[in-house]
């Protein structure tokens, strides 16, 4: 029901945002901070189709990993008077004397993914902490009760323990009640999922295999922890989850032996991106947009106006949701899969 | 005429300890004793801390040895050529890269290639996939060792290179995506499902083959000894090793033998063959996993290459004076260059055994490897200097360095308090080599 007035809500506002697109030829910037990793060619697709959907311009730069290059890129822009700048930081610190000098000349801001503390900005990026919270839900509802193994992320990464935070503000009060038994909770070194399946593997020994939900913070992570419950013949049985959408994930979620992989789907946050950026170039003020909320987690805990996205929720049920969105072939992500078992397969 | 005297004619030998005319008899390198003994220090140490803290130890049971046994085994594979690497004088910072490639190429092989060609679950797919990684690694490897010994760049500067070169293009192969799952019988080599392991029967049978070679061995060590009049060691001396290594083998077959595989495989296993389960449970003993014998397999070939071969020979020539192998007449660029092959061979059938283990290859395999192996290579004795390193010793290097980490994890330290510990055993064992060749001389 929850999920479903989610789904509701994004249509609307999705609906609601390409509707008022009028102004035409206003021009969109966006500063990537680099394009070695893949995922980025995404996110510019979605930005770009959204932009040029509405009549404006999509213009791009990359600084290809370097802050200087980033801030001489930003300074081209500015000069070539672009209505809005999407920025994806490189570095979130050295890029706020660009910042700086875009609010001078009167360009407006967003960071994109990557948070840079300017109260003039808008941030735009998934809910790092509901991940946390949506694994640690689809995870107790299939196990409510029993032992709990918590395989963490790399000790060194606060992403690890944000998300760690809002795994603990779903299923602390399960813990009090003595409900759920925290058996097992450990880092792991650089997310390896070798390291991950270690770990699952000494956790099982000392619990003499008694172990009934694993709350793995990513889908690398979870196929070490599949792995050691695999030799243990416990594959399928224990609930396990994880983030991110791995297409290896994917088709655990179908096969069963991972219960719910939370995906954060580049294109819905490319497409949103875009057509904020064109309501911007409109001149609505960033305070007004729909969905905007205030958001001061940051390093330095400036208040800044922010779009969070919600993350789909990958399980069997909802299996559909990733190959509808061309994330992954059926084929894929139902390898092995018995007919008749999953209704995305068939 | 077997019997020589000269042990026991020589008075100097009569003044000696108890301890020390023993060693001397046996012939036992004290380096090794002191391992094992760290080695059975840590794992009393671990089983009686975890009788304290959580009430059982679960240490020293069958279980927690033989996972410990399966999680060492990729790391020991590449232990047994960076001994021979680093007792050459030189370094391979690359292996823990190239398992990451090898494994992709492998699985992507396995999945994009190999099972669309020949359909998903051919049974020749995992050997034409184990026999391109094979390949794979060597290439790299024979590439690493052209550019050290033919175009003279330093084998830090090379394998720095592979390190980061081999994980960038582990990322390209399959765009950072992680290939899952592998081929069945590939999965084997992991040690994780039914058939992964021997059974009780086959493993008997290892170890009874076990205790023939090692009685062949010291009978053909004793004609060999007469045969170039060396001197013999005493009857009770070889009584005793014979001894020693039948407890040792037997022991480990015992051992294994007694992990039984978890109620739920066994009823599978039961239903698919008829057997009727008896009241109680229905045991069935894994037995050796196949990701350790390859291990030991790996160990003893290494070790007849490194004691027995001309090629073996060289890299300790090389290692202890490069200039006079050179003079005397070994082509020192050939030898490293087939080293370094060899390597690229060794760090490829970790790969199959890691990918294997996951049951998925992805990018992030084998992260921080090289360290590991460099650090059980060193902790088993191996001189960075150059000429002194044994493989037995870096294997069971490997070995005290996975039981450290498991142990700590099966108390639930923290993975920060585990690094700490792991590296300063490191700088430890070191010293305590220090002093003890310091000694020796």
């Amino acid at each position: 029901m929850f999920k479903a007035t989610v789904a509701a809500l994004t249509g609307a506002l999705i609906l609601g945002a390409t509707v008022p697109a009028l102004a035409k030829d206003k021009t969109i910037a966006v500063s990537w901070k680099t394009f070695q990793e893949e995922r980025w060619k995404t996110d510019e697709a979605a930005i770009k189709a959204a932009v040029t959907a509405a009549g404006n311009k999509y213009v791009s730069t990359d600084a290809q990993g370097s802050a200087e290059k980033q801030a001489k890129d930003i300074e081209g822009l500015i000069t070539q008077k672009v209505d809005v700048l999407i920025i994806v930081a490189y570095d979130s610190d050295a890029i706020l004397p660009s910042i700086k000098a875009a609010r001078d000349a009167g360009v407006k801001t967003m960071a994109y993914d990557v948070q840079f503390e300017d109260p003039s900005a808008l941030y735009i990026t998934f809910d790092n902490i509901g991940v946390g919270r949506l694994m640690a839900k689809e995870v107790q509802k299939v196990k409510p009760a029993g032992n709990y193994a918590f395989i963490k992320g790399d000790k060194g990464d606060p992403n690890a323990t944000f998300l760690f935070k809002g795994i603990m503000e779903v299923l602390g009060d399960a813990i009090k009640a003595g409900k759920i038994k925290n058996s097992c909770e450990t880092f792991t070194d650089g997310w390896k999922p070798d390291n991950a399946q270690k770990n699952m593997e000494q956790c099982l020994t000392s619990t003499g295999n008694k172990i009934d939900a694993v709350v793995s913070e990513n889908d690398g992570m979870a196929s070490g922890v599949v792995a050691a419950l695999k030799a243990q013949g416990m594959d399928g049985s224990v609930a396990v989850s994880g983030q991110d959408g791995d297409l290896a994930a994917i088709n655990r979620v179908a096969l069963g032996t991972q219960t719910v992989s939370i995906w954060k789907d580049a294109r819905q946050l490319g497409k949103k991106a875009g057509e904020l950026a064109n309501m911007i170039a409109d001149g609505t003020a960033i305070d007004k947009l729909p969905g905007v909320t205030k958001f001061n987690l940051g390093k330095k805990g400036v208040e800044m106006n922010s779009i969070l996205l919600e993350p789909t929720t990958i399980t069997k049920d909802t299996l559909n949701l990733a190959i509808d969105a061309g994330h992954i072939s059926k084929e894929k992500a139902c390898a092995g899969v018995k007919a008749g078992t999953v209704k995305a397969c068939g | 005429m077997t019997q020589s005297p000269e042990t026991r004619s020589d008075p100097a030998l009569v003044q000696e300890g108890m301890i020390t005319r023993f060693l001397r008899a046996t012939e036992i390198d004290t380096r090794l004793l002191g391992m094992i003994g760290a080695l059975v220090l840590i794992w009393v140490g671990f089983q009686i801390a975890g009788d304290l803290r959580n009430g059982n130890g679960v240490f020293l049971t069958p279980r927690n040895l033989w996972i410990l046994l399966v999680q060492t085994a990729s790391i020991a594979v590449m232990t047994t050529g960076m001994v021979m690497i680093i007792v050459m004088r030189h370094i391979d910072l690359s292996v823990g890269s190239l398992l990451a490639f090898v494994a992709v190429v492998m699985g992507y092989s396995q999945v994009y290639i190999l099972g669309p060609w020949l359909g998903v679950g051919h049974p020749a797919i995992w050997i034409i996939s184990v026999i391109i990684g094979l390949c794979t690694g060597a290439l790299i490897g024979a590439f690493h060792g052209y550019l050290i010994s033919y175009a003279g760049i330093p084998s830090f500067i090379v394998t720095l290179g592979g390190l980061i070169v081999w994980r960038g293009a582990a990322w390209a192969v399959i765009r950072g995506e992680t290939v899952a799952p592998m081929d069945e019988r590939f999965e084997l080599m992991g040690g994780g499902p039914f058939y992964s392991s021997i059974g009780a029967t086959a493993t008997w049978i290892i170890g009874i083959l076990i205790c023939v070679l090692i009685l062949l061995g010291i009978r053909s060590g004793r004609s060999a000894r007469s045969k170039f009049r060396f001197p013999q060691r005493p009857i009770w001396a070889e009584a005793f090793l014979v001894a020693m290594g039948f407890a040792l083998t037997i022991g480990t077959v015992l051992l294994v033998n007694s992990y039984y595989f978890p109620p739920k495989l066994a009823a599978d296993y039961a239903a698919l063959h008829n057997i009727p389960i008896p009241e109680g449970g229905l045991l069935i003993s894994r037995g050796f996993a196949i990701p350790v014998l390859i291990a030991a397999v790996v160990g003893l070939g290494m070790t007849f290459i490194a004691t027995r071969t001309q090629f073996g020979r060289y890299i300790y020539a090389i290692g202890g004076n490069p200039e006079a192998a050179e003079l005397a007449g070994v082509n020192t660029r050939k030898i490293t260059l087939l080293m370094f092959t060899l390597m690229g061979v060794l760090a490829a059938v970790s790969a199959c055994i890691s990918s294997a283990r996951l049951n998925a290859a992805s990018n992030a395999l084998g992260l921080f490897d090289e360290l590991y192996v460099i650090a059980a290579t060193v902790i088993g004795g191996t001189s960075l200097a150059g000429g002194v390193g044994t493989i037995y010793g870096a294997m069971l290097g490997a070995l005290v360095m996975q039981s450290l980490q498991s142990g700590m994890t099966l108390l639930n330290f923290d993975s920060a308090y585990k690094d700490m510990a792991v590296g300063s055993v490191l700088v430890f064992a070191v010293w305590l080599d220090q002093i003890y060749r310091r000694r020796a001389n």
